[in-house]
């Protein structure tokens, strides 16, 4: 079976070189057998990777220490569900997911792009070709996983334990999901490129791609960051560290790109800055894959350091980026300049939501590669982290979040900014409620904090308003409205539920960072420890054994009002005997959309043991809201004209009446 | 205004804003970065109390100090100089004796440094990068045995 994994990996390798020039060749020579090479070889090229795949897993899933990767990341006592995860819980499986991520997405234009210009289908396959071609080159010559030891071990090494966590079995692939699905959006930008040639229909092309890219790599933040927060121990939910920020950069540039598409797709304007936006989102995304991968930098993601490796994804990184920009240098001119706009009008408001967003970019960009970069020219080391963000990131989307409720509301090519904001009166009023109240009536609230709030509430309202003015409120009967809003496009709905996910984001980031409160302490067995209104008492360490490790779990009662214990919350220290290796398991009691927080310290030579706790009010919020924006990518995607396939339900066509500048 | 006047002032107003973006990331990166020193470091670069720095190298053998409550002292070395540490909260969970560590925080003026994090190794096989770079640059790096 593993032999087979890496004949099959091979073969995908081979195929990938066929799609990336028979296709492409075909395109130049006009030839349309040759193009139409390109869907097959990209359908088999995806079933002989997720083969591939399988046989990793079921490796790993046996436990058959005699591949190398199987050895050094798993243990025969670990749980099933941890031996599968683990096929990607280190650098050459979760290479080898890369890959196969990357030619689903080609399959899937090969199997749904039946209704695409041919030429451009062609070679939109070629490059996921070129980009599959060089991934494979890379893992079967640098990072095999299928690699044997002779003789075979008894036992394995074990998965780094902080990975044994299901946090881990679902954020690799959905944040693969996302930066890979990007590289549709790079394939579509540079065959237009070839072409020469890019259109309208072009960007509703891409737009669902954008989309569907997009709202994975939503969630694979989210979940990365939620992971972090539970299982580190430290109560944070983003820590500014450059890994984060290699997965953050991709999706602001993404971000940006998914606004600047609609554009692209309504009013035919901003066509060369929208392909240039796809180039640099997925370069943003290898950019990524080549810090996390390479070991450039060290923490829980750089699994192994192999300068080589390095090397290589630094090679694949100058020529894909370099190529696709060099290209666009040469080819950009002779694409067509779009429609006039008005500064003031959807458009505008688009312009600079990408202005805000891409300059944001370009600050975590700088942040991240700094160090870096000084480290390599004059020696020194320094590190940058939230005060730097604080200062550049801070200020950039502050004014974005408070111009994105009248955006949706302005009209196209020449928009009244008066009567959004007459609109948005209502929103604003209970924004402003928001503030006061706020600042009158919670203890310790900073001005920032009840701006904070005033802002995500700003948001929500903002977002509702939208729907409400869309419906037909306040000049229409509530039977009509009521009909109107069932009627409303589902990119209407998916808008509108994206923004407020990002101000319920917010409010969870304000109600955390500012309402928060946390105590270092000692206990011994029967005190007691108040936080917030909140009485805890410590009921002692008790021992436990699990299937891997042993454990001292320290209980803790949740006290009602009337003394009665309410429930109970535990944080443990897990031992790991395999790699002799200790975690701290948080103990987390979610009350309402917030959560009471505690992790176990070392236990003194006393008997009493050291415990951080934390009430964190809201901070639930964070990632719901990120949920709530996948939602809204979700129904986007819904929408039927962006359904890819779907007949128009207009006669007149699709793109000339937007549907989403109805009153 | 033409469509070039037009084109012209959307492309002056840009500039400005990424102008001011890039103004302002200048200034952060020089005040709100914090260097990485090993102990030995600390004699010829010149770190006022109260600048935030990072501070890098193996615990001390011997070192480890609880004091009231969660608060624990120790002290960092290069094994050419060390430096006393003094930490509030709960260390990580391979913070051991003679194992790298970086520790972020400033000096008091008392010359104690007052950490506000303290990073370890996450598994066995790992040395902060800083750390060992460090040990190598002066001379006392021994390469671990492979298992």
């Amino acid at each position: 079976m593993v032999e087979t994994g890496h004949f099959a990996l091979i073969l995908a390798f081979a195929l990938s070189l066929v799609q990336m020039l028979v296709p492409f060749y075909g395109a130049r020579t006009g030839n349309p057998r040759m193009m139409a090479v390109g869907g097959p070889v990209a359908v088999t090229g995806f079933a002989l990777t997720a083969l591939s795949f399988a046989a990793l897993a079921t490796a790993y899933a046996s436990s058959d220490f005699s591949v190398a990767s199987v050895w050094e990341n798993s243990h025969s006592l670990q749980p099933l569900i941890y031996k599968i995860t683990g096929t990607w819980g280190n650098h050459e499986g979760s290479m080898l997911l890369w890959v196969l991520i990357l030619t689903f997405f080609g399959a899937l234009v090969a199997v749904f792009g039946g209704n695409l210009p041919a030429t451009l289908r062609a070679n939109a396959l070629a490059v996921q070709g070129a980009i599959g071609a060089t991934f494979f080159l890379f893992i079967l010559t640098t990072s095999n996983p299928f690699a044997r030891l002779n003789p075979a071990p008894i036992e394995g090494r074990d998965l780094n334990p902080i990975l044994q966590d299901l946090g881990l079995a679902i954020h690799p692939p959905l944040l693969y999901l996302g930066y890979v699905g990007f590289s549709i959006c790079f394939s579509f930008s540079v065959a237009a490129l070839i072409e020469g040639r890019i259109d309208a229909s072009w960007a509703r092309w891409v737009r669902p791609w954008t989309l569907v890219a997009w709202m994975f790599l939503t969630g694979g933040i989210a979940m990365g960051s939620y992971w972090a927060y539970y299982e580190l121990g430290w109560g944070g939910f983003w820590f500014w560290d450059p890994v984060e920020n290699a997965s953050f950069m991709p999706w602001l540039a993404g971000t940006a790109l998914l606004h600047s598409a609609i554009v692209m797709e309504k009013r035919s304007a901003l066509k060369i800055w929208t392909l240039l936006l796809a180039i640099l989102t997925f370069s943003l995304s290898l950019l990524g894959t080549f810090l996390v991968r390479s070991g450039v930098l060290t923490s829980v993601h750089a699994f192994a350091t192999d300068p080589t490796r390095g090397v290589f994804i630094l090679c694949i990184l100058t020529l894909f980026i370099g190529g696709s920009l060099a290209l666009f240098a040469l080819r950009a001119s002779r694409l067509t300049a779009g429609g006039l706009f008005h500064p003031i009008s959807r458009e505008g408001a688009l312009v600079l939501n990408n202005l805000f967003l891409t300059t944001a970019t370009a600050t975590v960009l700088v942040g991240t590669l700094y160090p870096l970069a000084l480290e390599a020219i004059t020696g020194d080391k320094i590190s940058v982290g939230a005060p730097f963000f604080d200062l550049t990131f801070g200020p950039l989307m502050l004014p974005l979040l408070a111009i994105v409720p009248f955006g949706p509301l302005l009209a196209w090519k020449r928009g009244d900014v008066f009567a959004a904001a007459q609109r948005l009166m209502a929103a604003f009023a209970l924004a402003l409620a928001a503030v006061l109240v706020t600042a009158l009536l919670v203890d310790g609230a900073s001005v920032f904090a009840a701006l904070g709030v005033g802002l995500a509430v700003w948001l929500v309202c903002g977002a509702l308003t939208d729907l409400a003015v869309k419906s037909g409120a306040g000049s229409v009967a509530p039977a009509i409205m009521l009909r109107r809003f069932a009627g409303l496009p589902r990119s209407v709905f998916g808008t509108a539920l994206a923004h407020l996910g990002l101000g319920l984001t917010l409010l969870g980031i304000v109600g955390t960072m500012s309402f928060g409160a946390e105590k270092i302490l000692t206990v011994r067995a029967g005190e007691t420890v108040e936080l917030s209104g909140h009485t805890l008492r410590f009921e002692g360490l008790y021992p436990a054994q699990g299937p891997n490790y042993s454990e001292d779990r320290g209980r803790f009662a949740l006290l009602g009002a009337d003394g009665s214990t309410a429930s109970e919350i535990t944080s443990a220290k897990r031992f790991y005997p395999v790699r002799q290796m200790t975690t701290t398991e948080s103990g987390i009691k979610t009350i309402g959309f917030s959560q009471l927080y505690l992790s176990l310290g070392d236990e003194a030579t006393d008997g009493s043991v050291v415990v951080r706790l934390w009430w964190k009010p809201l901070v639930t919020l964070i990632w719901g809201g990120g949920l709530v924006m996948m939602a809204g990518a979700a129904m986007s995607l819904m929408d039927r004209r962006l359904r890819v396939g779907a007949p128009s339900r207009r006669r007149k066509g699709t793109s000339a009446v937007p549907s989403a500048s109805l009153p | 205004m033409t469509r070039k006047q037009k084109r012209l002032s959307v492309i002056v107003a840009g500039l400005a804003f990424l102008g001011a973006a890039t103004g302002l990331t200048f200034y952060a990166l020089g005040q709100k970065a914090s260097y990485f020193y090993m102990p030995a470091d600390l004699t010829t670069a010149s770190v006022q109390p109260g600048q935030r720095i990072r501070l890098g190298g193996l615990v001390e053998k011997g070192t480890i100090q609880r004091g009231q409550g969660a608060t624990v002292a120790f002290s960092v070395t290069d094994m050419h100089k060390s430096v006393k540490v003094s930490y509030t909260g709960i260390l990580p969970d391979l913070f051991r004796e003679e194992q790298g560590v970086i520790t972020e925080g400033a000096f008091g003026p008392d010359g104690v440094f007052v950490a506000d994090s303290v990073l370890a190794k996450h598994d066995e096989n790992y040395m902060p990068k800083e750390v060992a770079d460090g040990l190598k640059a002066k001379g006392v790096w021994q390469e671990s045995k492979s298992e």
